[in-house]
C-alpha cells in the first residue's frame, strides 16, 4: 500500500464519520419523537423479535467474512476474495430483504411512515441505513466484477479497502439500531 | 531490511489480522446474543435491563471498532483517531442537546399552550 492510497483511505474515513453524525441526527430524532404513537401501537407491539434477531445475525457475519475478503486480498488470493465477498454480498441481500419483508409487513397493517411522529422517525432511520446497505450491495457487485475481470490491481484492492471499511460502519450502526429501535423498544422506555 | 524480513513480517501482521476478526466476530455474536436473551427473558428489572442492553451495546461497538476497523492500531498521527474523537463529541453533543431542548421544551409547554400554538400556525 502506497502512500497515495492511505491518503485515499482516511478521506474515505472522514467522509464515515461525517456520515456518523447524519445518523446520530436520525437517532437523535428517533429518541424525541418514540413515544409519539399518536394513538397507534408501539414498537413492542409492532416488531418482530426473532425476526430482527436473524437479520442482525446476517449483518453481523457479512461484517466478518468481508474482513476475511480484505486478509484474501491482501494474501493476493483472488478466487478466495470472490469467495468471501460473494458470501458477505448474499449474506447483506439476506439482511435486505428481511428488512424490506418488515417493511411491508408495517405498510400493509396500517403502520406506515404516515401513521405517527414516531412510525415517521422509525422508517427514516431504520430506511437510511438500508439505502446504505443497498448502496454498499451495488458496490459490492461492481468491485466483484472489476476483479473478476482485471484482477486484484492496487486500484482495486484500495477500492476494496474502503467498501470494507463502509460495510463495517454499517453493522456498527446496526448495533445501535438493534441496541436503541429493536430491544429498548420491546423493554420501553 | 532483507526482502525475506518484509515478507516474514507481512505473514506476522495478516495472521494477527485474522485473530483479531475471529476474536471480534465471537465477542460480537456472545455481546449479541446475550443482550437479545435479555430482553426475551425478561429477568431483570426494569432499570437494570436498560442499563444492561446499553453497556452490552457499547461494548459491542468498542469490540468492532478495535477488531474490525483497526483503530487505534495506525502509526503516529493518530488523524483517523483524532476525527474519530471529534465525531463522538459532535454525537455527543447532538444527541444530547436534542433530548435536552425537547424534554425541556415538553416539560413547560402544557397541552393547552401546544393547542394555541398549533392554531395560530395552521395558515402557514
Amino acid at each position: 500500500m502506497k502512500e497515495a492510497d492511505n491518503k485515499n483511505i482516511f478521506g474515505f474515513w472522514v467522509y464515515i464519520m461525517t456520515d456518523c453524525v447524519l445518523f446520530a441526527g436520525l437517532f437523535a430524532t428517533y429518541a424525541v419523537l418514540h413515544n409519539n404513537t399518536f394513538g397507534g401501537l408501539t414498537g413492542s407491539q409492532l416488531f418482530s423479535l426473532p425476526n430482527v434477531l436473524v437479520e442482525t445475525l446476517a449483518l453481523l457475519t457479512s461484517s466478518f467474512t468481508c474482513g476475511l475478503g480484505i486478509l484474501s486480498a491482501r494474501r493476493n488470493h483472488k478466487k478466495k476474495v470472490l469467495f468471501w465477498f460473494g458470501m458477505t454480498f448474499l449474506l447483506g441481500l439476506v439482511f435486505l430483504s428481511l428488512e424490506l419483508t418488515e417493511f411491508r409487513h408495517l405498510v400493509i397493517t396500517g403502520n406506515s411512515w404516515r401513521r405517527s411522529g414516531f412510525l415517521s422517525s422509525f422508517f427514516t432511520l431504520v430506511g437510511t441505513h438500508g439505502l446504505h446497505i443497498t448502496v454498499g450491495l451495488s458496490w459490492m457487485a461492481i468491485m466483484m466484477l472489476k476483479i473478476w475481470q482485471a484482477g486484484l490491481t492496487r486500484a482495486n484492492v484500495r477500492k476494496l479497502t474502503m467498501l470494507s471499511l463502509f460495510w463495517h460502519f454499517l453493522d456498527i450502526i446496526w448495533i445501535f439500531i438493534f441496541t436503541i429501535v429493536y430491544l429498548l423498544g420491546a423493554v420501553g422506555v | 531490511m532483507s526482502k525475506s524480513n518484509v515478507v516474514v513480517s507481512e505473514h506476522e501482521t495478516n495472521e494477527a489480522t485474522l485473530r483479531a476478526y475471529v476474536s471480534g466476530f465471537v465477542a460480537s455474536l456472545v455481546l449479541t446474543l446475550t443482550a437479545y436473551l435479555l430482553v426475551v427473558n425478561h429477568k431483570l428489572t426494569h432499570r437494570l435491563l436498560i442499563a444492561a442492553i446499553v453497556a452490552l451495546a457499547l461494548t459491542q461497538f468498542l469490540v468492532q471498532l478495535v477488531f474490525f476497523l483497526h483503530l487505534g492500531r495506525e502509526t503516529r498521527p493518530r488523524w483517523k483517531l483524532a476525527v474519530f474523537l471529534f465525531m463522538i463529541m459532535v454525537i455527543l453533543i447532538l444527541v444530547f442537546g436534542s433530548l435536552w431542548i425537547m424534554n425541556n421544551l415538553n416539560y413547560r409547554m402544557t397541552p393547552e399552550q401546544i393547542n394555541n400554538y398549533m392554531n395560530s400556525q395552521a395558515g402557514l
